[in-house]
């Protein structure tokens, strides 16, 4: 398939894979073994499991999986909250397909909608707005959701809802920004990660630039990625030879997608109708300052949390739950208390087992059940 | 007994028992069907059954589909291959078939023509008769447009024991033909991702196929259609029932590139897509070339492959050596696969 296998080609990720077994030696002494590459992003974990990439690199290079899937790191509390919305009787409740399994402290989503409640899953928040339309006698509510990937489309909907006078469509905002938390993961005592591989999607609305203090404060390498395997491949050869060289830099593996500036038009939509909140807490990590945002008082009429009471309870992950450290790669996923046992695809504890992009997922359904390494050929 | 049927839309007498149901069936189904026995219980021969083999198979199936139709299958055709193909994966000839129906009031008998059609077609097809029945109508909203439910009944020759606990190290793993098909022409009927491909169902009786290989070699150990779940979750069936493992090579399965483009979209896995005339069969090494061919002779396995092997080690799990190079593990699903948000 053009542009697809393109990206997959076995020969070329050899020939990678081969040098990045000859760069690992290079790397000094001063950083531990096995060297730990965080990919950010979801998306680079789903791709590291589903070709088998973590497979493939050396003993001394390993990837650890970040907080970048937006569902997982999503606090019971706000789960609650889509419950309680969704429970009301004038509600359509729409949301992304892979929040609808996400456990709240009483019930998911999912359970809520066998209990009665409307909730539908959509494909884009315009889907959304076409109901709200189509339905002018209820509520409908998007579950609006993930990073800067997703917070343009959320934000033209409203522009467009407002064009439109639609009355009865409204967003519960749950959108979060990645550089305050990649930040705060850096200031994290118990972090020990020797660089980055950066969020490809967020990083073709946002550009290249707000990453510099990585590299510049930090001192570590970020090679912004892309989503095909031998993009994740290059990547981590990348940000190795970065560390052989003894360079840190704000690297563009994913050019073809990724503008240094980013994209004017969809931060101008996200500016014209989201501003940042004070701080907004996140699962496993806690609160974390300017890290969310919510929806500007111009927009006030479409804000859900502004037009129904939501409970906005606070509520403790559970006590035996390790997502923090799995987060911050203090610990791998099956080295959790939980893992496989309490905490399992079908009855998720901690949300990073529930998101098809969650680490714990990932590692529970594509080869870190029990460790990381299948048997050999 | 001559009452006609006048009527466009079912309606809640159509299944009161009086003259408006007797129309029904009898212009409907008993026209439709052909072969439909008119007391209230078909009796088959015992003779003709025990000429075939010595054990008989018995299956049951329920059958809801939205829509009803998509391209190259629908409702009525499905019910009908999905129990003939339950009954030839136990190595069994389908012989007779039951259908039961439940029908929303308003559905248009048109739509019920259409299906029944559809039902004696795919039934022709697999050289077996739907002898029995029954309807059910019921208030409009307390089902969906139409259910269908069809037991199945076929006898198993003398000598072939199929089961998904037969697996042995060594076994080669036979995929009977292109992967997804019916999972992603059901997406896109749905309509609801404004994505066009141009996907048609695989729906197709696979007694024919069975039959062949079973004669190229008596002894497949086990076999299995890849509806629900997909090849994937077949083969984790198998690995755990058996207790061995299985390890399967991407680069073998096939899969159509529209399909496989569909998946790229969409953030799906073909491995997981409901296949509806797929089968997966283990079969022992030395004659996994003998029934590859027989399978490729038959137009229900013109694309058969052998896709990887039986393994002793990691026991009742399911590997993939990716193409890129990597491997990982196939695991069951918990649910759905859920479109990825990002």
């Amino acid at each position: 398939m053009k542009y697809i296998d393109e990206f997959r080609d076995p020969a070329k990720a050899r020939a990678l894979t081969e040098e990045i077994r000859r760069l690992a030696p290079r790397i000094p002494a001063s950083h531990r073994r096995p060297l730990q590459i965080m990919e950010v992003c979801g998306g680079h974990t789903h791709t590291i499991f589903r070709y088998g990439i973590h497979d493939m690199l050396p003993d001394e290079v390993e990837y650890v999986h970040g907080p970048g899937c937006p569902v997982c790191v999503l606090p019971m509390g706000r789960v609650d909250d889509c419950v309680a919305l969704a429970e009301r009787p004038e509600v359509i409740f729409t949301t992304f397909g892979d929040a609808i399994r996400v456990p709240g402290s009483r019930k998911s989503l999912l359970k809520a909608k066998a209990q009665g409640a409307d909730v539908r899953m959509v494909y884009s928040p315009l889907d959304a707005l076409a109901l709200a339309r189509k339905h002018p006698d209820r509520e409908v509510i998007f579950f609006g959701l993930g990073f800067e990937t997703t917070m343009p489309s959320t934000a033209m909907t409203l522009i467009q809802a407002r064009a439109q006078g639609i009355r009865n469509f409204s967003l519960f905002c749950n959108h979060i920004t990645i550089i305050p938390t990649i930040k705060a993961m850096l200031d994290s005592p118990d972090l020990r990660l020797d660089g980055f591989l950066g969020p490809g999607h967020v990083s073709m609305v946002i550009g290249t630039r707000p990453y510099g203090f990585i590299a510049r404060n930090y001192g570590k390498p970020i090679t912004i990625a892309g989503f095909e395997p031998l993009d994740v491949l290059q990547s981590t050869y990348l940000v190795l030879k970065q560390l052989a060289d003894g360079r840190c830099e704000v690297e563009n593996q994913y050019g073809r997608v990724v503008p240094p500036d980013g994209n004017q038009r969809a931060l101008a939509a996200i500016a014209e109708v989201f501003e940042l909140r004070e701080f907004f807490e996140w699962r496993g990590l806690g609160s974390i300052d300017h890290s969310g945002v919510r929806i500007r008082a111009a927009y006030a009429d479409f804000d859900a949390e502004r037009k129904f009471p939501v409970p906005s309870v606070s509520i403790a992950d559970p006590r035996s739950c390790q997502c923090g450290e799995v987060l911050k790669g203090v610990i791998k996923p099956h080295q959790c208390k939980v893992f496989g046992t309490a905490c399992t695809p079908e009855t998720p504890l901690g949300s990073l087992m529930v998101s098809s992009e969650g680490a714990c997922a990932a590692y529970y359904s594509y080869g870190g059940r029990t460790a990381p390494k299948l048997v050999p050929e | 007994m001559s009452a006609r049927l006048r009527d466009t839309h079912i309606n809640l007498s159509h299944g009161a028992g009086g003259r408006s149901m007797r129309a029904l069936i009898a212009e409907v189904f008993v026209d439709t069907f052909g072969h439909v026995q008119p007391d209230d219980s078909a009796i088959l021969p015992l003779g003709e059954l025990a000429a075939r083999g010595d054990r008989l198979a018995f299956t049951t199936d329920s059958f809801v589909m939205d829509p009803l139709f998509v391209p190259g299958a629908d409702v009525g055709g499905l019910a009908v291959a999905g129990t003939v193909n339950d009954l030839a994966m136990a190595g069994a000839r389908p012989l007779f078939l039951s259908c039961g129906m439940v029908l929303e009031e308003g559905l248009p008998i048109a739509t019920l023509r259409r299906v029944a059609a559809s039902m004696r077609a795919m039934a022709d097809r697999a050289g077996v008769a739907v002898v029995t029945g029954d309807t059910k109508v019921v208030e409009r909203g307390a089902a969906d447009k139409l259910f269908v439910n069809t037991a199945g009944i076929g006898v198993v020759p003398d000598g072939i024991h199929l089961s998904a606990g037969n697996a042995r190290p060594g076994d080669a793993v036979i995929v009977s033909g292109t992967l997804g098909e019916h999972g992603v022409a059901v997406l896109i009927a749905r309509n609801q991702l404004a994505l066009e491909a141009d996907v048609g169902s695989d729906c197709q009786p696979l007694a024919e196929l069975v039959s062949a290989m079973l004669q190229a070699c008596p002894a497949i150990r086990c076999l299995r259609d890849a509806t629900r779940g997909g090849v994937a979750t077949v083969l984790n069936e198998f690995a755990s029932a058996s207790g061995v493992g299985i390890r399967i090579r991407e680069r073998d399965l096939p899969i159509k590139e529209t399909v496989r483009g569909v998946c790229e979209i969409l953030g799906l896995d073909p491995l997981y897509l409901a296949n509806e005339g797929k089968l997966v069969a283990i079969v022992p090494p030395a004659d996994a070339d003998r029934v590859l061919a027989a399978m490729r002779a038959e137009p229900a396995g013109g694309d058969a492959a052998i896709i990887g092997e039986v393994t002793r080690e990691p026991a009742s799990m399911v590997t993939m050596q990716t193409s890129f190079g990597g491997q990982r593990i196939v695991d069951m699903l918990a649910g759905d696969q859920l479109p990825r948000i990002c």
